[in-house]
């Protein structure tokens, strides 16, 4: 069980220029408190910076003002308390499906027959039976995101960063996987902070949705998702939902028309 | 014919080994026909009779085998020397800034011009065969393993820094096994020049190897030995080559090579 509280105090994140150019501002003051056992969806337009405040919690990018706190205590590098799933496909191609969940266990020194016990439990649990010994090259988008979902839950982290994980599957294993993650939510409660472009993945995960404004990106606007857990696909179809899809597509295509117009 | 279309297995031996058929009956044509005088090129029959002299009348298998030892020597030198050196200079920055420099100009120094320093220094034994190898590969070998091991997916780097993965553990456990395919290929590669350089090496200043037969060989104008000696050299090569590439598969089932 998770019980870190996790606080974004006045996080920036400005990139150097290149050459001439003047620096780009990719953050605008951040300020996020997330409780323990919340899943918080933060959904925002690409380039909006909203992966760039997932890497600075995950510690692997620096801010350039503010700071991170777990349960108080700064953040400044990445951890094993942060479990991180990426968009990229980032499982280790040389170890199997097996090796790669095993491989924070072994980084903390876990005996074989603990991490052997570990593994078969989160492979039971994100549906990979029979493909332990699998090479990741073998394996379909889904099921290499699943393992990366696994390796990074074996690791029992206080707090799961989720960036994108299954933006790059096709429509129908993506609904899957969001049901997997939902359903192991559900049981552990982890404190989860999930980015993504997609308003119906992020209403039918999270208990909380933040939208982030077009570049130099900022929250501009606090969903609460007041729907009951345990949810299940046939949610995505009741008035509830759809009057909150409503809200956030109102929000969300404000930023869009914004973003592209910069880009323009 | 289509572009880029693979052929079959089958197929692909009978091609490469009908290039083999192709270039001996040229050869054959040359020689058998006349038209090269036996004085600059022996035929293929007295090629292989001038081996078979050599092989049952001249121990030139001792020979075969000094040549094979030096080259083995001076490569495993070489690899000990430069895979270590290159790791560290491909997963850390300031090691690279610091050796990179030096290595792009000492790998143009040609091998074959220090055997003269190299007799001076440490006379014309083994050492003086191995030193040639070494410094004609030790150089492009850390280059090399430099630039495999610096091409390591920063991705997967991230991912293990979140696992809880320090500095050495993701030399370990991540830059190390993503190079390795590629430097094992890197190995097979240099160990090809290897073989270049131990036949200049042996060409001055031997008394036995492959190299030093050519040589023996020349004085008496026999075309016939110098071409077996070569002949061989590329088969050993090939041998070689082959044996390398089915160990980088066994070794590295995950990877598609």
């Amino acid at each position: 069980m998770s019980a870190k509280t996790l606080r974004i105090a006045g996080v920036t994140r400005t990139f150097p220029g290149q050459r001439a150019s003047a620096p780009t501002l990719a953050l605008q003051p951040t300020d996020l408190s997330v409780a323990p056992g919340e899943f918080v969806a933060i959904l925002g337009p690409s380039g909006c910076g909203k992966s760039t405040l997932l890497r600075i919690v995950a510690g692997l990018d620096q801010p350039t003002g503010g700071q991170v706190l777990l349960d108080g205590a700064p953040v400044t590098a990445p951890g094993p308390d942060r479990g991180m799933v990426f968009q990229s496909y980032t499982l280790f191609p040389w170890l199997t499906v097996e090796g790669n969940i095993r491989y924070g266990l072994r980084e903390r020194g876990l005996p074989e027959a603990q991490q052997a016990e570990v593994a078969a439990r989160f492979i039971a649990r994100t549906g990979l039976r029979g493909f332990e010994n699998h090479w990741p090259r073998q394996l379909s988008g889904g099921m290499q995101q699943r393992t990366a979902l696994a390796r990074a839950l074996a690791n029992d982290p206080e707090i799961l960063l989720l960036d994108e994980p299954f933006g790059a599957l096709d429509h129908q294993t993506r609904e899957l996987m969001q049901e997997l993650l939902l359903e192991i939510w559900e049981a552990d409660r982890k404190t989860v902070l999930f980015v993504t472009h997609d308003i119906d993945e992020a209403i039918f995960l999270a208990n909380r949705v933040l939208v982030m404004s077009a570049r130099p990106g900022r929250v501009k606007a606090e969903v609460p998702v007041p729907l009951a857990y345990p949810r299940d696909w046939t949610m995505k179809t009741t008035p509830e939902f759809g009057a909150l899809k409503a809200r956030l597509m109102g929000e969300i295509r404000e930023e869009v028309r914004k973003a592209i117009a910069a880009a323009g | 014919m289509e572009p880029l279309k693979p052929v079959s297995p089958g197929a692909r031996i009978a091609l490469g080994a009908g290039f083999f058929a192709v270039f001996i009956a040229a050869w054959g044509l040359a020689t058998y026909g006349g038209w090269v005088p036996p004085l600059f090129l022996a035929s293929p029959g007295r090629t292989l009779l001038a081996g078979w002299s050599l092989l049952t009348e001249f121990g030139f298998l001792g020979d075969i085998a000094v040549t094979i030892w030096r080259v083995v020597g001076g490569f495993l030198i070489a690899a000990v020397l430069a895979v270590p050196l290159g790791l560290l200079m491909g997963a850390f920055k300031p090691i690279e800034a610091f050796f990179e420099p030096f290595l792009s100009f000492a790998r143009y120094l040609p091998a074959s011009a220090f055997i003269p320093l190299l007799i001076l220094w440490a006379g014309v034994g083994e050492a003086q065969k191995l030193s040639v190898i070494v410094i004609g590969s030790v150089f492009q070998l850390v280059i090399m393993v430099a630039g495999v091991a610096g091409a390591t997916r920063p991705d997967l780097v991230e991912a293990a820094r979140t696992l809880g993965s320090g500095r050495l553990a993701i030399l370990r456990r991540v830059v190390i096994p993503a190079a390795a395919p590629q430097i094992a290929e890197t190995l097979r590669l240099v160990l090809g020049w290897a073989w270049t350089y131990v036949i200049v090496a042996e060409l001055i200043g031997a008394t036995s190897g492959i190299g030093h037969m050519i040589m023996d060989s020349q004085r008496l104008l026999d075309t016939g030995q110098m071409i077996f000696g070569i002949a061989v050299i590329g088969i050993i090569g090939l041998v070689t080559d082959l044996l390398f590439k089915a160990a980088n598969r066994r070794l590295f089932p995950w990877a598609v090579l």
